[in-house]
């Protein structure tokens, strides 16, 4: 038992998230609670709207949480300094970098700020961690690029180096997907994939792609407007959490195949 | 951060020509004086009182506005990710301008407390300092209550324009020797600095350098944009008030000791990257300092029209000189480095 609670990295009890202002309190979703344990790839997936973005941004300690509790390696979210949260969480994001002059070195590099000095010089422990992201990430040929010079897909991937040299035990991704064609969208699933279990890292990110998800992680969040559950994907499917996920006039889940079919 | 390429052969010869137009500086003007009477002078082996108490300033004065008003451009153009940003665009200018217009032609319409007052070099200086200090102070309360850092852009702006509006109905009122002194001391000038006050401008400009240099990090780390920066622990509010501090500290004495001074702050930081390609600020902070003194120092040597009785506006020749270089620079290179 003792083991099963120091593998737990986050974990949520109880909590509602929405927005807070002086008049009233609109809440989004609430009795969420879910278990992020070592080295698993998680995946948040539910229709447009639902909350998945609002919930990401409440654990990710960018909104406050309305109610319930958020621990990350057992010590409430809200308890952590902002450096002290930068070295146990790391985040890619859907908005791009705005200096787009940076080289790809430079840019993953940055991923040590909150390991460096005042002017932020880089360690040649520092160095070796950079390193080891870009060839993890297998974009060693891409080091001396320029980000302007890189693919959508390309630059996903040294947005995910770069989260990987911050050198946290959790890393959260909004929607890292978006905008990739199919082979790159798989890609990038299966590099996370290959990452949590050779890093061991905890891995967590937002997607509109079920079926690969299903494909691919340890875990699904299915967030609908009725509740929120977490479990294995092979679970998810024989409770049907998967059939009313979507107003059933357009699409259906097929159990058989394991992906959404056009009604004929 | 680390820069793959090191620049320390362009940082050489920048030095190198720093050092020699400095010198060359201070031989030029109405008379021209040999460079060995400057060296001894220089080194104290001889005492010429046009070098040690005109030149000498005019030139150390030249590299503390260049290298401060292009430093203070570099640091609004990362904070507001803007190439068009500047070390005005906070509403400093139009402070100051607003605080030497009440001194010079407030009098007339304002009287009393104003028409006491003489228009002295300090009464400007402080005038010039309050009336930015001032602006400042309230763009930084407004902006303290908005989350969006494009909003203090704005607010700058808008802030600038009342204050612009507020000199027009002053400048309406008033006389043409008033507005003639109003207009001379908007050409800016490096030439008017006795050593006490040179003292107490070095000093103001080292703070702010030391705020500038202590941003170093915060600046690299803004460059992936305000929610990486925050994810990476960075304090953002607090990184954008010492980065505002340091502009205002460079930009605003500046201004109230050398006057308006256009073009400078916004020119030279991208000159600078077109020949250092890179974002690092640990790199660009100096090569921007470099780049500042040489370019200032060049104007300067320009606008007093070498050999003549004549000294040109330096608020002109600035523009003159920059704005076909930053021009070429940019149809030469057909990209825009940002």
């Amino acid at each position: 038992m003792a083991a099963e609670i120091q593998n737990i990295i986050l974990e949520t009890k109880n909590l509602s998230i929405g927005y807070k202002s002086k008049k009233a309190k609109n809440t989004i979703a609430s009795n969420i609670n879910i278990q992020l344990k070592k080295g698993e790839l998680i995946a948040l997936v539910g229709a447009n709207g639902i909350g998945k973005s609002t919930l990401l941004r409440t654990l990710t300690n960018v909104q406050p949480k309305l109610n319930g509790e958020i621990n990350i390696n057992s010590k409430p979210l809200i308890e952590y300094g902002s450096v002290e949260l930068a070295k146990v969480l790391s985040l890619v994001l859907t908005e791009t970098v705005s200096s787009k002059n940076l080289s790809v070195f430079e840019l993953i590099a940055l991923g040590r700020q909150p390991y460096t000095n005042w002017v932020g010089n880089l360690s040649n422990n520092d160095i070796s961690i950079v390193n080891k992201a870009i060839s993890q990430t297998n974009i060693e040929d891409l080091k001396h690029k320029k980000c302007f010079e890189l693919s959508d897909g390309q630059l996903q991937k040294v947005m995910i180096a770069r989260a990987l040299a911050q050198d946290t035990s959790l890393i959260i991704l909004d929607e890292p997907t978006t905008h990739l064609d199919m082979y790159h969208k798989a890609y990038i699933l299966k590099l996370l994939q290959k990452l949590a279990k050779e890093t061991n890292k905890t891995i967590l990110f937002s997607s509109h792609e079920i079926d690969l998800a299903i494909q691919l992680c340890d875990n699904l969040i299915v967030m609908s407007d009725k509740n929120c559950i977490q479990n294995t994907p092979d679970n998810l499917i024989n409770q049907g959490a998967f059939n009313t996920l979507f107003p059933n006039d357009l699409i259906i889940f097929d159990q058989t195949t394991k992906s959404f079919r056009v009604k004929k | 951060m680390v820069t793959s390429k090191s620049y320390k052969f362009s940082f050489i010869i920048l030095i190198i020509v720093l050092i020699i137009l400095f010198f060359t500086n201070v031989s030029l003007g109405s008379i021209s004086i040999p460079f060995n009477t400057v060296f001894n002078s220089l080194t104290g082996s001889a005492d010429n009182y046009i070098i040690l108490n005109y030149r000498l300033p005019k030139a150390i004065t030249a590299i503390l506005v260049g290298s401060g008003l292009g430093i203070s451009g570099l640091l609004m153009q990362t904070l507001f990710r803007n190439p068009l940003a500047g070390p005005f665009v906070l509403g400093i200018t139009s402070g100051a301008s607003l605080g030497v217009a009440l001194i010079i032609m407030g009098s007339s319409v304002l009287g009393g407390f104003f028409a006491t007052l003489l228009i002295s070099k300090w009464s400007l200086v402080i005038s010039a300092s309050l009336g930015s200090f001032l602006v400042l102070l309230t763009v930084l309360i407004v902006s303290s209550r908005v989350r969006d850092t494009m909003a203090i852009l704005i607010i700058g702006l808008m802030f600038g324009s009342i204050t612009a509006a507020v000199v027009s109905v002053l400048s309406y009122f008033s006389s043409a020797e008033e507005l003639q002194q109003y207009i001379f001391w908007g050409f800016g000038s490096l030439g008017d600095l006795q050593w006490n006050e040179l003292k107490i401008f070095a000093l103001i400009y080292s703070v702010g350098l030391l705020f500038s240099i202590a941003s170093i990090k915060a600046l690299n780390t803004l460059l992936l944009g305000e929610n990486y920066a925050k994810s990476l622990g960075l304090n953002i509010k607090q990184s954008r008030l010492i980065i505002i501090i340091a502009t205002s500290l460079l930009a605003g004495t500046i201004t109230a000791f050398a006057g308006p001074i256009a073009f400078i702050g916004l020119a030279i930081p991208h000159i600078t990257r077109q020949v250092f390609n890179t974002s690092n600020h640990k790199i660009l902070l100096p090569a921007v300092f470099l780049f500042g003194a040489i370019i200032m120092l060049i104007c300067d040597g320009i606008a007093q029209l070498p050999n003549t009785d004549y000294t040109l506006p330096i608020n002109a020749i600035t523009s003159l000189i920059g704005a076909p270089v930053v021009v070429w620079l940019l149809v030469r290179k057909k990209k825009m480095v940002f």
